[in-house]
Parts: C-alpha cells; sequence; structure tokens
C-alpha cells in the first residue's frame, strides 16, 4: 500500500536523512560490537539441556537398554529400529539397534520413554555428513555424554 | 615520438590499467568486510591478513566455474555485452591527472596518460557509452525481465547523466577551461587566508550546491545504492540475469571501476585533484632536497594524496550502499527530475550572477 504522507522539502531531498544515516552506521562501524563469531575456532555456550546426537548408557560396559521397545514405539518419526535377542546371562537384549538420524526431529521423547535410562541425547550438534548416516549399535554405545 | 615519450607513455597507461584492475579485487574486499563491520558481522577473515586475500579465491572460483551460454540468447551480443561495459570504464581514467607536469632528459612529461583538450567532455562521452553494455546485455539475454532491467537502467543513466553534466558547468564556468590538467592547477590558488590555514580553491569550497549534486549524480551513474535499480541485486531482477560465471564477473569489474573514475573525478573537480594535503608541502619544503629528487617526492607525494582523496571517496560509495535503502522507481525520477535538474540549473544561475559580481 502506498501510503502519501505530507513531506517538508528537506525530507523530500533526503540528504539530511542520508547523513543521519550515515552517522549512525559510522557509529557502528567503529564502535559497533560484533554479533557474530568465528564458528569453529570460537563457540557459544549451549544449555546443558540440549538434544543433540544419542547415546545408549552402559553401566559396568554392558548397554542399559532391554530391548523394550518402547522407544520405537513412541517416537514420532519412527526412525528407530530394534531387534531383540537373548544375552549369555538370560537379559534381553537389542542385537541391532538403529537410528535413521535423517528422519530423527530430536524431540527426545524416546528419552523420556524409556524406562531403564538407556537411549540419552547428548549434546553435541555437529553431526553433518556427507553421506546419509544410520546409527547402529557399535556407534550408539560409545558414550558421549553426562546424562 | 622518441623512444623516451614511447616509455613514459607505456608506463602511465600500465599504470593506470594495473591500477584499475586491482581496484576491483580490493574495493569487493573493502565492500564486503565493510559491510560486514557496519552490520556487526565478522565478514571474510581466512584469507590473509584480515581476509585481505579473499578476492584471489574470488576470481579463481569465478575463471573455473562453467561458462555456460543460455540456448535462447544472441551469442555474439550477449558475448560483447560485458567487454563494452567494461572497456569505457578502463578509458574514462586517461584524462585524469595524477601529478604535475615532470621533466626527464630536458622534456616535459604530462602526468596524464592523455592530454586531451576536450578533457572532461571525454570523461561524460565515455561514461554514457557505458549504458550500451548494460542495454545490449538485456536485450541479447532475450529475457523479459533482463530486458526491463535494462530499460531501467538506460532511462536512469539518461535522467542523471543530465544533472551531472549541468552541476559540472558552474565549474567551467568559474576555472574558464574544461581540460583537467589545468583545472587542478588553479584550484592551488588560495581563496581565503584565515590566519595560519590557508582555504585553496577547491571546486567545493567555491561549488558546494554544484559539488552535492555531482555527488549524487555520480552514484547514480555508477549504479551503486541507493540507485542500483539496474542491476537490483536482492530483490528486483537486473539486466545481468542470464550472465554467469567470469562474464558476470567483468560486469561488477566494471562497476567497481566505475566507481573507481567516478571517485577521482569528484576527487579531481571538487577536491584538488593531486593537490597534496595539509602539511605535505610544509614537509617537502623543510626536507631541502636537492631539485631532481624535490621534482621525484613531489610527484609521489602528489599521488598518494590523489590515491588518498580517490580512497576517500570510494569509501563514501561504500559507506552510503550500507547506509542508505534503495530507491523506489518513481522515486528515483522525481529525485532526478525535480529535485536535481532544476538545482543544478540554479547552480549555473547563481554562479553565472557570482561571476558577474565579480565575488568567485
Ligand atoms: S529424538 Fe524423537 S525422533 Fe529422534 S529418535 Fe528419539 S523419539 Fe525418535
Ligand atoms: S526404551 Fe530404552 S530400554 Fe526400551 S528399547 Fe528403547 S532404549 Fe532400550
Amino acid at each position: 500500500m502506498l501510503v502519501k504522507g505530507k513531506k517538508t522539502l528537506f525530507q523530500d531531498f533526503y540528504f539530511f536523512e542520508t547523513l543521519t544515516g550515515m552517522i549512525i552506521t559510522l557509529k557502528e562501524f567503529f564502535f559497533g560490537t560484533k554479533v557474530t563469531i568465528s564458528y569453529p575456532e570460537e563457540r557459544r555456550q549451549y544449555s546443558e539441556r540440549l538434544r543433540g546426537q544419542h547415546y545408549i548408557k552402559a553401566t559396568n560396559g554392558v548397554e542399559n537398554c532391554t530391548a523394550c521397545m518402547l522407544c520405537p514405539t513412541v517416537c514420532p518419526s519412527e526412525c528407530i529400529h530394534i531387534e531383540a535377542g537373548e544375552r549369555q546371562d538370560k537379559e534381553k537384549y537389542p542385537k541391532t539397534f538403529e537410528i535413521d538420524i535423517l528422519r530423527c526431529c530430536f524431540c527426545g521423547m524416546c528419552e523420556e520413554a524409556c524406562p531403564k535410562d538407556a537411549i540419552k541425547l547428548s549434546t553435541i550438534m555437529e553431526m553433518s555428513t556427507s553421506y546419509r548416516p544410520i546409527y547402529d549399535r557399535a556407534f550408539l554405545s560409545e558414550q558421549r555424554g553426562n546424562k | 615520438m622518441t623512444a623516451l615519450e614511447w616509455y613514459v607513455t607505456a608506463g602511465k597507461i600500465g599504470l593506470v590499467i594495473g591500477l584499475l584492475m586491482t581496484v576491483a579485487p580490493i574495493m569487493n574486499w573493502v565492500e564486503r568486510r565493510g559491510a560486514a563491520i557496519i552490520q556487526n558481522r565478522v565478514g571474510p577473515n581466512r584469507i590473509g591478513p584480515f581476509g585481505i586475500f579473499q578476492a584471489i579465491p574470488d576470481a579463481i572460483k569465478f575463471l573455473f566455474k562453467e561458462d555456460s551460454i543460455p540456448g535462447h540468447v544472441n551469442g555474439f551480443y550477449y558475448f560483447i555485452a560485458p567487454i563494452i561495459v567494461l572497456i569505457p570504464a578502463c578509458m574514462t581514467f586517461a584524462v585524469i591527472p595524477f601529478g604535475d607536469p615532470i621533466t626527464i632528459m630536458g622534456q616535459t612529461f604530462k602526468m596524464q596518460t592523455a592530454d586531451l583538450n576536450v578533457g572532461f567532455l571525454y570523461i561524460f562521452a565515455m561514461a554514457s557509452l557505458g549504458v550500451y553494455g548494460l542495454i545490449i546485455g538485456g536485450w541479447a539475454s532475450n529475457n523479459k525481465f533482463a530486458l526491463l532491467g535494462s530499460m531501467r537502467s538506460s532511462s536512469q543513466m539518461i535522467s542523471y547523466e543530465l544533472s551531472l553534466g549541468l552541476s559540472v558547468i558552474g565549474l567551467v564556468m568559474v576555472f574558464s577551461t574544461v581540460e583537467l590538467g589545468p583545472m587542478v592547477q588553479k584550484q592551488a590558488d588560495v581563496m581565503w587566508q584565515l590566519g595560519p590555514i590557508a582555504i585553496p580553491r577547491w571546486g567545493i569550497f567555491i561549488q558546494p550546491l554544484g559539488c552535492l549534486i555531482f555527488v549524487i549524480a555520480s552514484f547514480a551513474e555508477a549504479n551503486r545504492l541507493p540507485f542500483d535499480l539496474p542491476e537490483g541485486e536482492p530483490e528486483i531482477v537486473g539486466f545481468h540475469v542470464e550472465y554467469g560465471s567470469m562474464k558476470f564477473a567483468t560486469f561488477m569489474m566494471g562497476e567497481y571501476m566505475n566507481m573507481a573514475v567516478a571517485s577521482g573525478l569528484i576527487a579531481t573537480l571538487y577536491f584538488g585533484g593531486y593537490q597534496m594535503l595539509p602539511g605535505m608541502g610544509t614537509l617537502l619544503d623543510s626536507l631541502q632536497l636537492s631539485p631532481a629528487a624535490y621534482m621525484w617526492s613531489k610527484l609521489a607525494l602528489q599521488n598518494i594524496s590523489l590515491a588518498f582523496k580517490v580512497g576517500l571517496f570510494m569509501w563514501l560509495f561504500v559507506w552510503v550502499r550500507w547506509t542508505v535503502p534503495r530507491f523506489r522507481y518513481d522515486q528515483l525520477m522525481d529525485l532526478g527530475w525535480k529535485m536535481l535538474f532544476p538545482l543544478a540549473l540554479l547552480n549555473v544561475f547563481i554562479t553565472a550572477v557570482m561571476i558577474y559580481l565579480g565575488w568567485v
């Protein structure tokens, strides 16, 4: 919509308005503080509760997961795939545990649903790759985080 | 011409062309870095100290990109349009003097690539040739948006060329010459003596209004913001939509060279050209050099002064670019025809009256 307001002659010439603006930009040039950072060298402090790359928590070298299938059920993106098996000590365990990370929306529902405190979302958020990654059990068993 | 004259001429041409060619990459960096700092960002800072060599990977990228020519364009005109933009921009700088005449082996050489007696009329002629590049580029692209972009540019250039030409007429009336060399020499005279500070007869002090109009109109001539309607990178489609890789880079180089020429003209016409900056003359006299050394160091100081002034105006271009948003098309035409054109006429009138009364 074109709003036609009354303008004075000075405003019509734009000159003084431009000068005022130029003084503002010059101030920013000399005294402005940077709002961006040089990313890989400097990093921002993120929240401890950031939901990032998954891992399966282990106790004494054995993963907590009992393949109860609660997380694949609750996952809204349906990106967790588990095949259950039986361990030597008659415990149920996930034979395969895969997360199609490109489908994951990092909602954290799996973490909340897990009764065994097994699946966790760490604070790692640099996950870009040049291929389509499926996180398998070996990868997820790496302990990366303090949750 | 003797051998010496050939050498000197070749040297001058090499200097001017070489400087103009380096202006584009350097200004590219200044512009991006300056924009970043004004907008509170960091900007390109990876390659070289402060990212100053950023232009080198840029150029390599442009050179090695696929030079695809769309199937629907007119091949010949599509090819020559960037060249037509670039060449007048290179040629225009020829008449801008960059030092007092010097004497080598009894021969006097003017520090000006081409000493034409038509002076800056040549510059206006060359500057208006640049618009053909834009029009041909838009037309050959065979794309209606590109064509509309080049139509915008041509009407803009014609509108602002009038004010540009008229604003200089005041200066011609005062100095009664169109040649840039004598004009710069006349600007060295002292206008007023305020105690120890001498106010020189620089164009800005004689023709403040004319200077303002000239600066604004040269922004429009160089297609810079706030008047960059011909290209309009962010939102409106410009004349070079169909161009890519090095052809596009050539258009950009032409733009930066136009900027350099405009800055050179502003410095030469209104800010004393190569006249030394305050303090430099005193410094030179206090050194007590032999005549030859005096001549050369004077030339060097004059070149530095001109480079400093030109650099200042280049920075002005960048600074304004990141301050003022683009004009709407009707605002652009209003400003050109309803404000600048009458003001330029008024300036001619006032100058005539002042000369009649003997004030300048
Ligand atoms: S974070 Fe959400 S989407 Fe990702 S695996 Fe867990 S439940 Fe599924
Ligand atoms: S909810 Fe926990 S215990 Fe159950 S399958 Fe998932 S990770 Fe394993």
